[in-house]
């Protein structure tokens, strides 16, 4: 029972209908706040998705356009073929390959960053940011460059006597340029989750465990984990859906499924089959997300 | 971090390098990037000698000054209307209950996980009908341009934005918003006073990353806007099908001086808010 | 609960009520630009052209003379203009499809038929370009620029002593040594159809057979590839990173003729044939300012503007006033520019062997799927 002096200056006694009615005032409040993003995803977002729902039952008419007459399955069942699968998975494949990356990586830049003091914190953040100013695209012609023959990462190993590594268009190249392009979303969840937590938390655990390692592990992983799930599914989703990175960096050798969608929508022009490519693509990384968030022990 | 500890010893040596090495891997493109934007050679990669004649191309194009004009007031108002509606967002699924959570939650979820070229179609098919419409019922004639780009990238950024805030949120204690509330007379006092304040560093991630993937996009933008209205990435894109020239390198440079701009006038801005 | 439920049901009344209206049918007008003169202006002009196919300052000069502004508008293939197009409220007057775009867009009705009155200056079109298989009538384009699709070399590391031949890339035989060093065009038709062309095929075969073979030669090619690239193939070419390259002719031009070695560098077209494309200039059904459209076009027809034109991107002309004009080159300006980008050498097999790419309709996927299924 508490005691609440409200802007009226009336004392108010906690009984189970004020309960029931503050609840609903919560509720209330809360929906009032999530309904302008709401009605804007539905009018913006989900309509011109039912849209594309719809294109996906229809057929590629003869010159590329989309007859919507005559709904059928056709395009779904091509999600069976061999081809889309190993796209898939090669795909799949990448795009974790990419994540764990961004983590390791990203982990303990974010903790460094976030024992900083505040004014540094920031400056060091923004310079983080400052290279994503620059055109995506000019980002990856640039990594080009320095991968290329006689570029300059090849000049370096050379000079440290580790031999010649024209890493253009390998798959090594792809990996590089999708954590490069990935990175700071894994880091911007990461410090948001990590700067909230208490650092005399961490001190008492050190003491305790006696080692950094299990400190980390008891401690700031469980405490941090909001933030490595969010830049997980930051990091994986993009990554998994990619196609200019691979074109430029991988050479379009193989196939990966942000290429094959793109190319239906815009080589093909065959809009039914891309648009059931990407509503699959979507229930999966949708299921993935759902699984991960349960593990993870939050909701959704 | 409140009460930071200084990392020590070993660890505080990997942890710089670890730092070190991330920056010089950002900024090793950036880096050729700028150099090269002044060499005579067409090709990227061949140094021909020191030359502005690809910055003077890019103020001379009247195309390309449209181009970048156009991105930044987009991403300007982008970023604004993003970070309240994804802040409301992860607010909302934060801090309370109510009917429609989890359906709002995966609507959320969905903006990240569409491929961008399925969203590019959707927007187009989807602005196309809009405005048939409301020419045959309200005889409103609309064109594709300002703010159709602007409702795209909005619609996508609310998500990102709010995932950066909700990360921030979660588990955060609701102890001193509760004190907060009791003190204050108002919700809205409270919000302002204590639980903005803490979500701070969350939004401040949040509009960096709206502002970025406004910046970047190019397969939506592509698809709605209308003549006139292209964005530079878009530009660039056009360019670099004709041809990766220095030309694109002197115009993402512009664009990165302006960006760095844009955010040091908005933080001199607070600054002069909050007093110095 | 009641309340987003409420929302959904009516967020898929709306979409399908959306479906209803499309249903409807848009109206082509294709009669707007018949009541337009010649040299009458209706509007600012909006063009949607490829990226630096035409001078922003040529635009400039046409509007100044005609007291109207312009913008211009970039676009990277035609698949990724046509949907834009399609959807109607482009805001576009002026586009420039190729060939097989013409014929889709006419099929589909987004393009409007032209008021020949009003463009006086087609007759200065060459007699190579009338009949042309996508638009036999010229009703609905005007031919813009052309070009064709072929092999670039650098002979400083090849030598000279290569077989004039798609095999030059797909066999093994001639070209083993370079392996990691060749580059195809990342585009079905263009790949595909330089195997097709190689296997001694059209390259708009429907036949399933022919296109297998094109597919398993692709595929025993695709390891000995640097990569499947469009846009940066005579880049490769002139940094190293590829010493064969396949490409477009004025792309291929402009960056030889820039390198100080331009003598080094060779770009010919292989004697089983190749591509030959034709860009165009058209109307959008709906464009805002159809007269102003055809006046621009009438003004690009003349022999000055199509001699710029060519001065500028490389690409070849089927402006016969224009080819005239600089054929003489009274003050000789265009040095030599002809005789370079004509130079009959470049067609191995000559002119006749080269083939326009078709749109093959239904058949069309069948090439994606079988690049995607080349490349495994």
């Amino acid at each position: 029972m508490r005691k609440r002096e409200s802007t009226e200056h009336v004392v108010e006694v906690a009984t189970p209908e004020f309960e029931k009615t503050a609840q609903k005032k919560e509720a209330r409040r809360g929906l009032l706040m999530a309904l302008p993003s709401y009605l804007y995803l539905i009018l913006f977002f989900v309509i011109p998705l039912g849209i594309v729902l719809i294109y996906s039952f229809a057929t590629r008419n003869r010159f590329g356009g989309t007859d919507l007459s005559g709904w059928n399955l056709e395009s779904y069942e091509r999600i069976a073929e061999p081809i889309v699968r190993t796209i898939l998975f090669r795909s799949l494949w990448l795009a974790i390959l990419t994540t764990v990356i961004c983590l390791v990586i990203a982990y303990p830049f974010a903790y460094y960053l976030s024992t900083r003091k505040p004014a540094i914190r920031n400056v060091m953040l923004v310079f983080v940011m400052i290279p994503f100013w620059t055109n995506f695209l000019v980002r990856n012609y640039a990594w080009r460059v320095i991968l290329g023959n006689d570029g300059p990462f090849t000049k370096v190993t050379e000079f440290f006597g580790l031999g010649t590594h024209e890493l253009l268009f390998s798959q090594k190249a792809v990996v590089l340029g999708l954590v490069y392009g990935y990175l700071p979303f894994m880091i911007l969840p990461l410090y948001a989750a990590i700067e909230r937590i208490d650092g005399q938390l961490l001190e008492a655990s050190r003491d305790l465990y006696g080692n950094g390692w299990q400190s980390f592990k008891n401690v700031l992983l469980p405490l941090s984990m909001p933030g490595v799930i969010a830049g997980s599914i930051l990091v994986f989703v993009p990554s998994l859906g990619a196609y200019v990175t691979p074109e430029i960096l991988g050479g379009a050798k193989t196939t990966l499924l942000g290429s094959y969608i793109v190319t239906q929508f815009l080589t093909a022009r065959n809009w039914p089959f891309g648009a059931a490519l990407s509503f699959v693509l979507m229930a999966v990384m949708l299921l993935m997300t759902i699984i991960y968030f349960r593990k993870g022990g939050r909701t959704l | 971090m409140s009460n930071a500890v200084e990392p020590r010893g070993l660890s505080k040596i990997g942890l710089q390098i670890n730092g070190w090495l991330v920056y010089l891997f950002f900024y090793a493109p950036i880096v050729l990037l700028v150099i090269f934007s002044f060499s005579e050679s067409r090709n990227v990669g061949k140094w021909g000698g020191f030359t502005l004649s690809w910055y003077e191309q890019f103020i001379d194009s009247s195309n390309a000054r449209n181009a970048l004009e156009n991105s930044i007031k987009i991403a300007i108002v982008v970023t604004i209307i993003s970070v309240i509606l994804g802040t409301m967002s992860a607010l909302a699924l934060e801090r309370f209950t109510f009917k429609g959570k989890r359906v709002f939650d995966a609507l959320l979820y969905l903006p990240i996980i569409i491929p961008d070229v399925t969203m590019a179609v959707m927007l187009l098919l989807f602005f196309g009908e809009f405005f048939e419409i409301l020419d045959n019922l309200f005889g409103i004639q609309l064109r594709k341009g300002f703010w159709s780009i602007s409702i795209s990238h909005i619609a996508f950024n609310i998500s990102f934005v709010s995932v950066v805030v909700r990360a921030r949120l979660a588990g955060m204690s609701t102890d001193l918003e509760e004190a907060a509330v009791d003190l204050y007379a108002s919700r809205w006092k409270a919000f302002r006073h204590v639980t903005f304040p803490q979500i701070l560093p969350g939004i401040a991630g949040g509009a960096l990353l709206a502002m970025t993937l406004s910046l970047d996009d190019v397969v939506i933008t592509q698809f709605v806007a209308g003549p006139g209205w292209t964005t530079l990435p878009v530009y660039v894109f056009g360019l670099i099908r004709k041809g990766v020239t220095p030309l694109i390198n002197s115009i993402s440079v512009i664009m990165l001086v302006s960006s760095m701009l844009l955010v040091g006038l908005s933080l001199l801005a607070e600054r002069t808010r909050r007093g110095g | 609960m009641r309340k987003t439920r409420k929302l959904q049901v009516l967020g898929a009344i709306f979409a399908i009520s959306l479906l209803a209206v499309t249903a409807c049918g848009s109206d082509d007008d294709d009669s707007a630009g018949s009541a337009c003169e010649v040299g009458q202006i209706d509007g600012d002009l909006a063009m949607y052209n490829w990226a630096e196919y035409i001078d922003e300052e040529q635009l400039a000069a046409f509007a100044e003379e005609y007291g109207i502004s312009f913008t211009l508008d970039t676009y990277e293939s035609n698949e990724a203009m046509q949907p834009i197009i399609s959807a109607g409220n482009s805001g576009y007057d002026v586009i420039v499809p190729s060939d097989y775009m013409v014929s889709i867009l006419i099929e589909a009705g987004h393009i409007m038929k032209l008021n020949l009155d009003a463009i006086p200056n087609s007759s200065n079109i060459s007699e190579d370009f009338s009949g042309l298989y996508y638009d036999p009538k010229a009703e609905y384009s005007v031919p813009y620029q052309w070009g064709t699709t072929g092999i670039g070399v650098n002979t400083a590391v090849v030598g000279d002593d290569f077989p004039r031949s798609w095999g030059l890339i797909f066999d093994p035989a001639i070209s083993g040594a370079f392996d990691g060093q060749i580059q195809l065009l990342n585009d079905p038709r263009e790949t595909l159809g330089a195997a097709l062309k190689y296997l001694g095929y059209s390259l708009n075969t429907t036949s399933e057979s022919e296109l297998n073979e094109a597919k398993d030669l692709l595929a025993a090619t695709s390891s000995r590839l640097a990569a499947f690239n469009t846009d940066s193939a005579d880049e490769f070419l002139t940094s190293g990173e590829t010493v064969i390259g396949h490409g477009y002719s004025g792309d291929m031009f402009v960056q030889f003729l820039d390198q100080d070695n331009y003598e080094d560098y060779v770009y010919f077209v292989p004697e089983e044939g190749g591509t030959k494309w034709i860009d165009n200039m058209a109307i959008p059904f709906d464009a805002p300012s159809p007269c102003t459209a055809h006046t621009f076009i009438n003004w690009m027809l003349t022999a000055e503007q199509g001699a710029a034109l060519t001065d500028w991107n490389y690409y070849d002309t089927p402006n016969q006033a224009a080819l005239d004009l600089m054929g003489e080159d009274p003050d000789g300006y265009y040095d030599d520019l002809l005789d370079f980008i004509r130079n009959p050498e470049l067609f191995a097999g000559g002119v006749d062997s080269l083939e326009s790419i078709e749109d093959t309709g239904d058949f069309e996927t069948n090439y994606s799927d079988a690049f995607v299924n080349a490349k495994g």
